[in-house]
């Protein structure tokens, strides 16, 4: 796909090298990649990226599957849930699980069905929302320190070594600790502490990719820095920026629901399916163990799936990054075999 | 091969002045609505601190910005952190207290995690593409996706309610009583061990199947060489170099583990300071733990590097 993809801009850069050097790009944008092609191709691409899932990675295929049912339970919440959140209902206290309540009742004779479900909703809340914050922050500190080089890099990834230096949880305890509990404090504390760790790999494709000849060709015929990053750059560096944004998914999920379970992440009785497991809740849990069990299984089949998820797609989408799979041994080790 | 460590240990002392600004950037980011809702929150009198003026006084926010951080990383350089808002005791001796049993939870955890990690993933690469291999993967991926708190929470709350049988969380140090004190550190070790393994497991995996592929393990199978021999002495001694780094890696996710296992376990350990400490706001202490565990990730990376250096001479020349 990248090789697909610079060849593409490679052949655009060619065809007409007056627009790199226009003053005004906006305008000439649309005028120029062979028309009603474009759709066609991407559109095989996707569904080649799906047929490939599902026949090479059939994990990933269920991991995409748990994504999809993790989404639609989210934005569905309201209509899957037979209860509200925290419908607090006190002669129902500690129920077991029965056909009423599925997953049981705490200790305030909440449903914990409903709120498994309503804690879904949070999770991809606060995950894409962090998420999104995260890798935003990691490609402009990445293009940037990897393209411009020199100081501007050097001092950017001493910061960066510096902030790595300090345990993940601990920044965010400590973060908590002067921001205080709460859903928007947990966004902004998770996009910022990925954002500037996940910016290391974007650097490491812009390394790659800024040595390519198109952009050598670029600059010299007078492209901006700006024009570059953005039309030749940028589209080089997706494959791994969209490998980085599933993995980071699940990260967040689980930093989020770690901050929780600490009682410092999402205050309650916000649905965090941390927080359902979190030690105020634990002497209950001995007499009702569905409370312990039902969050953390959700929290651990959604992980599970965006993690399967997200190594499909870096196979599929960067080989580079690929560790190694294939059969060697198998070639090696029979005599006459063909090694790769 | 001395020049090598030279230059790593002095490419340490930008990044740890980098490090002590982040510290201390965070804790000038304690707004001043803060400053007073620690007063309405708490009764300081009995500390001294109960006016604004005075607790200003005590964070040291009453002086310009570059006179703080000067003064605060003079004061850190010589061990001197500051005192506990609460308790009349210096944070260095109040970290010093909890240190042990969070360094010992911590490699005991490594020791699990790598112990359970690296014959697996060795045998996973040799026997690709088995039951074995899949048995072991499979367990790896579980162990991903399960979060390390849940895990301890099963382990805390299931054989109390099977068997009433829960663990024991009164430490005594390590020197008196050995055996008394990893009873106590043992299942949290395994769980916080376990839930590590599975990346080292995978990194494993991964470098032996790189490794296995490479010219001379041919050249080992073609002179013939027993399976035990091409496996042991030629792909596992150099499948574990990079696994070493990973062990740099490892360490600051095991501080954030341990700060969570502690709470499950109830081990007097630094996590369990930190977290006391955020929730009664006593900032020098929660300003001290951070800074010590930055520089005790950096120290391991340092020594992680140098052992790399030792193990990998290719790692010396290119610097």
């Amino acid at each position: 796909m990248t090789a697909d993809l610079s060849e593409k801009l490679g052949r655009e850069m060619t065809g007409d090298p007056a627009r790199a050097t226009d003053e005004q790009p906006e305008t000439s944008t649309d005028t120029l990649p062979p028309p009603a092609k474009l759709p066609l191709r991407y559109r095989n691409r996707f569904v080649e990226f799906f047929y490939r899932l599902f026949t090479e990675r059939p994990l990933g295929a269920v991991g995409a599957i748990i994504c999809v049912l993790l989404l639609l339970t989210g934005i569905f919440a309201d209509f899957i849930a037979p209860h509200g959140y925290n419908a607090i209902s006190p002669l129902d206290r500690l129920k077991p699980p029965s056909a009423e309540h599925w997953f049981g009742t705490d200790h305030l004779g909440r449903d914990v069905f409903s709120r498994v479900v309503y804690g879904a909703q949070l999770s991809v809340i606060v995950a894409f929302a962090a998420t999104t914050l995260s890798i935003i922050i990691s490609v402009i500190i990445g293009l940037f320190s990897g393209y411009l080089g020199g100081r501007t890099d050097m001092t950017t990834q001493r910061v960066v070594d510096g902030w790595m230096c300090f345990p993940d949880l601990i920044i965010l305890i400590v973060a908590v600790s002067v921001l205080g509990p709460g859903t928007w404090q947990v966004i902004l504390i998770l996009g910022l502490l990925f954002g500037i760790s996940g910016s290391r790999i974007v650097r490491g494709a812009v390394l790659t990719a800024k040595e390519n000849v198109y952009v050598h060709a670029a600059r010299s015929i007078g492209a901006s820095t700006g024009w570059i990053l953005w039309r030749h750059i940028l589209p080089n560096v997706m494959p791994p920026i969209i490998v980085l944004y599933t993995t980071r998914l699940a990260a967040v999920i689980l930093a989020e629901s770690g901050l929780s379970f600490l009682g410092l992440g999402i205050p309650p009785p916000a649905p965090s399916w941390g927080g359902m497991l979190s030690i105020d809740g634990r002497s209950y849990m001995f007499l009702a163990p569905w409370l312990a069990i039902m969050p953390g299984l959700a929290l651990a089949i959604a992980v599970f799936g965006i993690n399967m998820f997200g190594d499909a797609l870096r196979d599929i989408l960067d080989p580079r990054m690929r560790g190694g799979t294939g059969r060697y041994i198998a070639r090696v080790r029979k005599p006459g075999g063909q090694t790769t | 091969m001395g020049s090598y460590f030279i230059r790593r240990l002095l490419a340490l002392i930008p990044t740890l002045i980098i490090a002590s600004i982040i510290v201390f950037s965070v804790v000038r980011l304690i707004p001043g609505d803060v400053l007073d809702l620690m007063l309405s929150e708490n009764d300081y009198s009995a500390t001294g601190h109960d006016t604004r003026e005075q607790l200003e006084r005590a964070l040291g926010l009453d002086r310009p910005i570059y006179m703080q951080y000067l003064s605060w990383a003079g004061n850190a350089l010589r061990g001197d952190l500051g005192n506990s808002l609460w308790r009349n005791t210096s944070v260095t001796s109040e970290i010093a207290e909890r240190l042990p049993v969070t360094i010992q939870l911590g490699v005991l955890s490594l020791i699990v995690a790598l112990t359970i990690a690296i014959p697996i993933g060795i045998y996973s690469a040799v026997r690709q593409e088995t039951i074995g291999d899949h048995v072991g993967r499979t367990f790896s991926i579980i162990a991903l996706a399960i979060p390390n708190f849940w895990l301890g929470t099963m382990v805390v709350i299931l054989p109390a309610m099977w068997w009433g049988w829960s663990p024991p969380n009164d430490i005594v140090p390590f020197f008196k009583d050995p055996l008394e004190n990893l009873k106590v550190l043992l299942l949290p070790s395994i769980v916080l061990g376990a839930s590590l393994s599975a990346v080292v497991m995978r990194m494993t995996r991964t470098m032996m199947l790189e490794v296995l592929r490479q010219d001379y393990i041919r050249t080992a199978w073609a002179k013939g060489l027993p399976e035990r021999t091409v496996v042991i002495r030629h792909a596992v001694k150099n499948a574990m170099i990079p696994v070493i780094t990973l062990i740099g890696i490892l360490i600051p996710i095991l501080f954030g583990g341990t700060v969570i296992i502690e709470q499950i376990f109830r081990l007097p350990g630094l996590g369990e300071l930190l977290l006391q400490s955020v929730s009664t706001r006593d900032y020098p202490i929660i300003t001290g733990i951070f800074l010590i565990t930055g520089v005790v990730v950096m120290l391991v990376n340092l020594l992680v590097d140098m052992c790399y250096g030792l193990l990998d001479p290719k790692v010396r020349y290119d610097g």
